[in-house]
């Protein structure tokens, strides 16, 4: 079994249509969302009897205000400036609270309750190509790589239970705690990328995020024909930093009418862009498949 | 709202829709003094549009313990205590896992023996620039680390409360969006007609509204995909404040870090008229 996670760095390069149409293309496969802030695949995968389970990760502080002597030791104290002053207690925003119990422990007046937080839900859900894990962050939440580390090990449960051959994961955009979550210990990285200097700055970036982590790295140009001279610069720059350049695949239109059908784009059409797809799905089952 | 008290986050939920364009057009229209704050740590990308003259560069430290060997006893109340898994004893001292540690301070509070202090560790970049009469502060965060709103948090330190302001928003909904988004008055949510675009924009919608924000969507590559959106926004009646028409001559400029207002000098008018509403 062998597991590939689609990243890119830049947000909006096509990460997910790529990977919904090798979802269609692959066999034996288990799928997972690792976008779980923003998580898109599951429009075009349509999963159906999904099991949804609560995910609980951290904790939250909370002061009572009745018991609060408004000291302000607790503001004092928080390094990420998770409390806020009212005018006659001190109360806690959820969504800066790093759960590091530190208010907690130091209140004089003991007024601090210190509650497991709900961080999301993860769902495994059976679909057209097999089965797939995908998530919802709680809004504002903390602790998406855990929840990232999570779907990824549903997955591999998954997969080791139906003898899958690929898992693949489509990742979230980034270089953050949530694309670290995604990539570390894959068998390899495809970076899909755009032809602008966004995109070439944010794809050496995850490259080095890649290799930080020494998983092996393909890089494949969306797009291309926007801008070939940048294109050719970013092939060139991936191989100096010792990743392995695929195919492009070209500006079409269909790509963005599939979504609107919720299709993948090797079911909607057979035009340009669907047929590169189909050879850079070729051309990583042969390099990583074996 | 006085021009001092201009405070303008663009956000979107999904990645890739225009943030960062639309931040530099709305910085570009105003003109006169205004502040640019990227704070997108993990995918920085404003300076490729501004190419601002670099004017200072500091790093953003975390404070991680070291433990005075000599003092600790290896009580492993720090152990105890600290919430990530970032301490252990062994040896009978006391040892610190630096990668999981989230500077929270609590184990140099706890020791009995105070044996731990706490040192700077650096995770990132705040540079500041100036280019034209937009002052660009950035926040970049080291390959490998996780702590974003840290580094969000510096960046909006570092900004002059006397400057108007434009905040360049992480993409998502996690915590890291929502401390960028927490300085701002009043958001911009920009997305796309596509089913994408508009599955994460309702997510960014309900947690602007969570946080009781005023808002209004802009709308990019207006006239490709559907009208999945405009049907959302009418049905939810938000304002549509700006449809940018999708063009390839658009696409070619962004390529190249050329500004949407130089490659399409046509909506210099319509940002104005945001801004100038806004006020």
């Amino acid at each position: 079994m062998k597991e590939i996670v689609v990243i890119s760095g830049k947000g909006g390069t096509g990460k997910t249509s790529v990977t919904a149409s090798f979802a269609a293309l692959a066999k034996n496969i288990v799928m997972a969302d690792c976008d779980v802030d923003a998580a898109d695949l599951h429009l075009i995968l349509k999963p159906e009897k999904s099991h949804s389970n609560d995910f609980f990760s951290g904790h939250v502080a909370s002061i009572r205000s009745e018991n609060c002597l408004a000291c302000g030791r607790c503001a004092d104290y928080c390094r990420y400036d998770a409390i806020d002053a009212t005018d006659h207690s001190f109360v806690v925003k959820p969504s800066s609270c790093e759960g590091c119990k530190v208010c907690v422990e130091f209140c004089p007046a003991e007024a601090i309750d210190f509650n497991e937080a709900l961080c999301g839900q993860w769902m495994t859900s059976s679909m057209r190509f097999g089965e797939m894990v995908h998530a919802r962050l709680g809004i504002g939440a903390e602790n998406s790589g855990k929840l990232v580390s999570t779907v990824r090990e549903q997955a591999r449960k998954l997969g080791q239970r139906n003898s899958a051959d690929w898992i693949i994961v489509d990742g979230p955009p980034g270089t953050g705690c949530a694309v670290i979550a995604s990539i570390t210990g894959a068998d390899a990285v495809v970076i899909i990328t755009e032809p602008t200097l966004s995109g070439k700055h944010d794809m050496l970036r995850v490259l080095s995020l890649a290799a930080h982590f020494s998983v092996p790295s393909f890089v494949s140009v969306n797009k291309y024909d926007i801008n070939l001279e940048m294109t050719e610069s970013i092939e060139r720059e991936a191989v100096e930093f010792g990743a392995r350049v695929m195919g492009r695949v070209p500006y079409d239109e269909d790509v963005t009418k599939s979504q609107v059908k919720e299709l993948s784009t090797v079911e909607f059409s057979d035009g340009p862009a669907s047929q590169a797809i189909r050879r850079l799905w070729s051309e990583l089952y042969l390099k990583v498949g074996h | 709202m006085s021009h001092s008290s201009l405070r303008i986050a663009v956000a979107s939920g999904k990645g890739g829709t225009g943030k960062t364009t639309v931040s530099v057009a709305l910085a570009e229209a105003w003109g006169d003094p205004i502040q640019l704050l990227d704070c997108d740590v993990e995918e920085p990308n404003a300076a490729l549009f501004l190419k601002p003259e670099i004017q200072s560069t500091e790093k953003v430290f975390l404070s991680l313990p070291e433990i005075d060997t000599d003092r600790c006893r290896g009580c492993g109340q720090c152990v105890k205590f600290c919430q990530f898994n970032a301490l252990a004893v062994a040896g009978g001292k006391a040892m610190v896992f630096s990668e999981l540690c989230h500077s929270c301070g609590g184990c140099a509070r706890i020791c009995p023996e105070r044996a731990i202090r706490e040192a700077p560790w650096s995770i990132g970049m705040i540079r500041k620039g100036l280019s034209g009469s937009i002052q660009w502060i950035e926040g970049c965060m080291d390959i490998g680390y996780t702590m974003a709103p840290w580094v969000i948090r510096e960046v909006l330190q570092a900004r002059d409360p006397a400057l108007p302001l434009i905040i360049d928003s992480p993409p998502g909904t996690s915590c890291a969006m929502v401390t960028a988004v927490s300085s701002a008055d009043y958001v911009l949510l920009v997305t796309e007609p596509t089913p994408f675009g508009l599955h994460d924009l309702i997510l960014a919608v309900e947690t602007i509204r969570g946080m009781n924000k005023n808002f209004a969507v802009i709308i990019n590559r207006s006239g490709s995909g559907s009208d999945c959106v405009e049907k959302y926004c009418k049905q939810e009646r938000i304002e549509i404040i700006l449809r940018i028409p999708i063009s390839r001559k658009v696409a070619e400029a962004y390529s190249v870090g050329s500004s949407l207002i130089k490659a399409e000098p046509s909506l210099l008018e319509p940002f104005r008229k945001i801004l100038a509403s806004l006020v």
